[in-house]
């Protein structure tokens, strides 16, 4: 196993886009779940949503949480609370930014890293040069 | 006399009510400096409480609260889910098995859904948030039952003073939330979350008062 992906998003397209970007780094090695969007398919957050993304991919090794923002980080520790009752497993919510550290968590994770290792390399997606000089 | 369960379902009846009036208003409020689905989320959530309401056994006053808040979480889609879901949930945990509340109960209520606010969303008095209508409230209800004023006068007076904390977010510049992305150009404007949690606690205010004055 590898550490899992949750993309959420406000818009259930970004957090589809974002994971199928990532996707595409992982080989097929790293399982990435999309929560966007709100239960009635509108731009907004759903923790239910987020909640079912954690179980669809819960992994012994981990999870790592890439959002947007806002109400992004508020639903999903609503949803981290209350999957994290049910299951001894570790989630750990990223502020990378959302592209960037989701490509940057893909790779890292396929390699077969650690959570510590993951959330840090998408922690500093940040720095990441993009517009080389 | 208490706030009774009856006085809680009342309440909650005509908050449904309240916001699906004032959800344009709301929605404009928060088209302003935010992402414009503030009164409908507010509207989406309570009338799906309202529906829960109908076929709920629950007697007592946290079971009550606690399934709003969880009905919140699981409807609402926008920040407002997460952060009045807490609230409700915290106190539903601070009236849990009561049937009637009394004043220090109305007190406690109160701190408990500000706090759950506060940590949910990382947030304190003065960003132009819920809080600056829930902390003077807050405030004023502490201070009306160290006075030992009646439950009419102790909900109307945190009603009042979270009316005028609302009026404080207009000049304030955002620094949560969606409005925090417009920097300076929040200012001017009423946060409208804010003055959602105004309409609560008036709300509360209003039908308790009106129960009372049957009686």
């Amino acid at each position: 196993m590898t550490v899992s992906l949750v993309v959420v998003s406000h818009s259930a397209k970004l957090a589809e886009g974002v994971s199928e970007l990532a996707g595409q780094m992982a080989h097929g090695k790293v399982a990435i779940a999309a929560a966007g969007g709100t239960a009635e398919g509108e731009l907004g957050t759903s923790v239910e949503r987020i909640l079912e993304a954690l179980r669809q991919v819960a992994s012994p090794d981990g999870t790592l949480i890439l959002l947007d923002l806002g109400s992004a980080v508020m639903a999903a520790e609503m949803a981290v609370e209350q999957f994290t009752q049910l299951q001894d497993q570790r989630v750990t919510i990223s502020p990378a930014p959302l592209v960037e550290g989701a490509i940057v968590a893909a790779v890292e994770s396929s390699i077969g890293n650690t959570l510590e290792e993951v959330a840090d390399a998408a922690n500093n997606a940040m720095l990441l040069p993009k517009l080389q000089s | 006399m208490p706030i009774t369960t009856e006085d809680t379902l009342n309440w909650l009846r005509q908050l449904a009510l309240v916001l699906h009036e004032q959800r344009t208003y709301l929605t404009e409020l928060d088209s302003a400096i935010g992402d414009a689905d503030h009164g409908i989320n507010m509207d989406r959530g309570f009338k799906a409480v309202s529906e829960k309401l109908q076929t709920q056994t629950e007697t007592d006053i946290g079971s009550l609260l606690k399934l709003v808040g969880t009905t919140l979480v699981s409807t609402v889609g926008g920040a407002s889910g997460p952060l009045y879901g807490t609230a409700f949930l915290r106190a539903g945990l601070a009236t849990a098995g009561k049937r009637e509340l009394y004043a220090a109960d109305y007190v406690a209520l109160l701190e408990a859904a500000l706090e759950g606010i506060k940590a949910r969303g990382k947030a304190q008095p003065g960003e132009k948030t819920m809080l600056d209508a829930l902390t003077p409230a807050l405030a004023a209800a502490r201070e009306a039952a160290e006075a030992n004023l009646d439950l009419v006068e102790i909900t109307r007076r945190a009603s009042d003073a979270a009316e005028a904390g609302v009026q404080a977010t207009i000049p304030l510049i955002a620094t949560k939330g969606r409005a925090s992305y417009l920097g300076e150009r929040s200012a001017g404007h009423q946060d409208p979350g804010a003055t959602s949690s105004w309409l609560i606690l008036k709300t509360l205010a209003d039908t308790y008062a009106a129960r009372s004055s049957q009686t």
